[in-house]
């Protein structure tokens, strides 16, 4: 069974347009995907059509198979059960998945508590383990979302994703608002615990370079449809749709003086 | 050094703290060479928007001098507004959204007075014609003078933003984070834009950026920047080619970049 | 467009009451004070829409109240607005101590009941349709001041404004050019608003005795008077209510249609 299928997924604007076309995609368990695209691709509103969460106003058609439960049509009470353990999400911005008044350790505890049915002592002892997992100190469990810079805020976001043993994680541009320095350091880490788990992984950036990094395929989406699909290697190399040809050769051109002043 | 020609723009030993604050500058001196791109380099918090507002005169240095020509820089010298223009890095809060891009990039124009005196349709033909010739230098078509900003894409916008900053010939175009709020493909393209407006027009270029891959391709000089102290700074092939500060080893190791992705393996 | 039908609808409604006044300026069926028709004589005949208790012609007082509504509206918007944008204008402006002392005002002004302001007024001035204009202007212009405020603040955020101080615009004319083009739709639509609101405000203080005194006609007095009489003469409850409605729905039809034409980014231009 596959961590996610995704077969001939549209997503409809209560104005009648059409964000995203007749997406097919599909992860087997343990396998890293790349979304990319530029802004206004919609591949921020595909990976919220996978959890079911999709604004109002906007409609899913076709299927979304994840870990095998269609998630599309199915009553929001009844995904609950599904979203955490099948997939979990990390944004973009991790100040609003998380809630600003509760301590990092408790919200934390919440889904282990949930999972993993601990109590007391042992669920302390789960949640620093799991802030350790992160490589975020033990004084961040005490400590305000506010409070945390923008990587070790990611961080957390990223525990608090994995909290519930997710068989795929969707990351959405989990980099983007963060310094390059932090954004290494995340990626790493994102590497590492994929690794580890054996997670799936749904990688969603604009930036050829990150999917790069992490994703072993990838998808291009362009205007809400998908124009290129691959091994990543294969598309950087041999790109064969013009739009995927722009896309790699702008990254190209961009770092082109940096390869030459700092091969 | 000996000879060197005389800086345009220069901070001197420049401190800077917002109200109640730790100093955001300490003792940073930069000096923007004619012709020498100069590129700011650092992480956020590292006080490198605080050292461009200094440069631009929006704000006064608690410590140290501004110099533009070699003296004390006064924010009040038309001579220095017209030299010395910002590009900011979101088009969408740059550009008033109830004005056409004509009365937007002709407005450095009017303010600074630089449209030859005479009748007030004399004066409108000037600008206009002067909008035109700017909005020509940035790839935009004449009539993009009559569209309003929410009628264009963003690196469109840019553009626009970069043709108010030139439409008064200024020496030196002082750009924070230029484009990092644009797509990738768009980005190349203003990129581009801005390399080819330092030698048709003459203005140098220094850019506020975290971005190295920007930096190469943009400026001859790099001053690194953590923490509020410059940390690094020379010849850009110098300072990226062989860094001396194990910060700037460590941001030039952080960029995400194909040539050294993971997944790409051996060509 | 559906901004420019809402707008077009507003004004319908609101130019209804407004000929309504200015016909009463020139022509009423009766004086206001005459009294000779009876008390509580039915709809038709000599009074299309009957007397009130007092014996006074309804539609007469309800031409004459449509005045007062409408000057009391139009004043106190007139009055809070230019209050309220000033001072407003002023706190956006002003930096640290002046802003917090300006802001720290106006809450208390906010918080101050506009009935209990209106007291206030006719107790040091005299009980007139001037004192309550003022009134319902002064706890109007403490609102306007705060969403100027707040308006200002927004705009001078903005990178744009910025470009325009290394443009060397001086200070008047970033104001003219730039702050006040970019809130005025924003501040338009509130007044719209205010408006309606001050119409009402100016009913309710009638209703409870504190509005301008007769020979003023007044829709919240007629409603009053004919409390007691609601089920014998349901008339003279009806009409002035209509009115009221229409008046304030036409005002905030206008309020909405405005939103919607003011903003360049919902027209395209050519």
């Amino acid at each position: 069974m596959s961590a996610l299928a995704v077969t001939g997924l549209s997503i409809r604007h209560a104005d009648g347009r059409e964000l995203v076309h007749d997406l097919s995609l599909a992860l087997a368990p343990g396998e890293r995907l790349g979304l990319i695209g530029e802004s206004g691709s919609g591949k921020s509103l595909t990976a919220l059509a996978v959890m079911g969460l999709l604004p109002a106003g906007m409609a899913a058609h076709g299927s979304v198979l994840l870990g095998g439960t269609q998630v599309i049509g199915t009553p929001d009470r009844r995904l609950n059960r599904v979203r955490g353990r099948a997939a979990a999400v990390v944004f973009q911005e991790p100040l609003t998945a998380m809630d600003p008044l509760m301590r990092v350790g408790r919200q934390l505890a919440g889904p282990i508590r949930r999972r993993r049915g601990l109590r007391g002592a042992r669920l302390r002892a789960a949640v620093l383990s799991a802030l350790a997992e992160v490589r975020l100190p033990d004084r961040a469990a005490v400590a305000y979302p506010h409070e945390l810079s923008g990587g070790q805020r990611q961080r957390a976001a990223i525990a608090m994703a994995l909290a519930c043993e997710p068989e795929l994680l969707i990351a959405d541009e989990p980099t983007t608002a963060l310094d390059v320095t932090v954004q290494a350091e995340i990626l790493a880490l994102l590497d590492g615990l994929v690794t580890g788990r054996g997670m799936a992984l749904l990688f969603i950036s604009h930036d050829l370079a990150v999917i790069a990094e992490v994703a072993d395929r990838v998808v291009v989406l362009k205007d809400g449809s998908m124009v290129e699909s691959g091994r990543t290697r294969d598309i950087v190399r041999e790109p064969r749709h013009a739009y995927t040809r722009s896309l790699v050769d702008s990254a190209w051109a961009l770092e082109g003086e940096l390869d030459r002043l700092a091969p | 050094m000996t000879a060197a020609p005389a800086a345009v723009l220069a901070a001197h030993e420049v401190g800077y703290a917002y109200r109640g604050g730790r100093p955001v500058l300490e003792e940073v001196s930069v000096s923007v060479t004619p012709g020498r791109g100069l590129a700011l380099v650092g992480e956020s918090g590292a006080g490198k928007t605080t050292l461009l507002r200094l440069l631009l005169g929006l704000a006064r240095p608690a410590s140290g001098r501004v110099l533009f020509d070699g003296a004390e820089l006064n924010p009040r010298d038309r001579a220095f507004r017209r030299a010395v223009q910002p590009v900011f890095q979101d088009p969408y809060s740059s550009l008033d959204p109830r004005r056409r891009a004509g009365r937007i990039v002709s407005e450095p124009l009017r303010s600074l007075g630089l449209l030859a005196p005479g009748s007030r349709a004399a004066r409108r033909e000037e600008a206009a014609e002067r909008v035109a010739e700017a909005l020509r230098s940035v790839g935009l078509p004449a009539d993009a003078a009559r569209r309003y900003p929410h009628e264009f894409s963003g690196g469109q916008r840019q553009r626009v933003a970069i043709a108010r900053a030139i439409v008064s010939g200024p020496r030196v175009l002082l750009a924070d984070e230029p484009v990092s709020a644009l797509d990738v493909t768009t980005r190349v393209r203003v990129v581009e834009l801005l390399g080819g407006l330092a030698e048709t027009h003459g203005v140098t270029v220094v850019v506020v950026s975290h971005d190295l891959a920007v930096v190469a391709a943009l400026c001859a000089d790099t001053a690194v920047i953590e923490r509020g102290r410059v940390v690094e700074q020379g010849r850009t092939a110098d300072v990226l080619g062989a860094p001396s500060h194990p910060y700037t080893r460590r941001l030039l190791d952080s960029v995400p970049r194909l040539s050294r992705a993971a997944r790409l393996g051996p060509p | 467009m559906r901004g420019r039908l809402t707008f077009a609808a507003g004004c319908a409604l609101v130019g209804l009451v407004l000929a309504v006044a200015l016909v009463s300026l020139v022509w009423l069926p009766y004086d206001p004070a005459d009294t000779t028709g009876g008390r509580l004589a039915p709809p038709g005949g000599a009074h299309l829409l009957g007397t009130d208790k007092l014996g006074r012609d309804l539609l007469t007082q309800l031409m004459a109240g449509a005045r007062t509504a409408l000057i009391a509206g139009i004043g106190s918007v007139l009055v809070g607005g230019l209050l309220g944008v000033t001072g407003g204008l002023l706190a956006g402006f002003a930096t640290r101590w002046l802003d917090d002392a300006l802001s720290a005002a106006l809450d208390i002004v906010i918080a101050f009941p506009t009935l209990l302001l209106a007291m206030l007024v006719a107790a040091a001035r005299e009980a007139s349709l001037g004192s309550v204009v003022l009134a319902i202007g002064l706890g109007m212009s403490a609102i306007v001041a705060r969403l100027t405020r707040v308006l200002v603040k927004r705009v001078l955020a903005q990178d744009y404004i910025t470009a325009a101080r290394t443009s060397g615009t001086s200070w008047p004319r970033i104001v003219a050019e730039h702050v006040l083009p970019n809130i005025w739709p924003m501040l338009l639509v509130n007044l719209a608003l205010q408006l309606g609101l001050a119409v009402l405000a100016e009913a309710a203080l009638s209703y409870l005795g504190l509005g301008p005194p007769p020979p003023n006609a007044s829709w919240g007095r007629l409603l009053q008077e004919a409390q007691a009489t609601v089920l014998t003469a349901p008339t003279g409850a009806i009409a002035p209510g209509v009115l009221l409605v229409v008046l304030v729905v036409g005002t905030n039809l206008v309020a909405d249609g405005l939103r919607d034409l003011a903003d360049p980014t919902r027209r395209r231009s050519r």
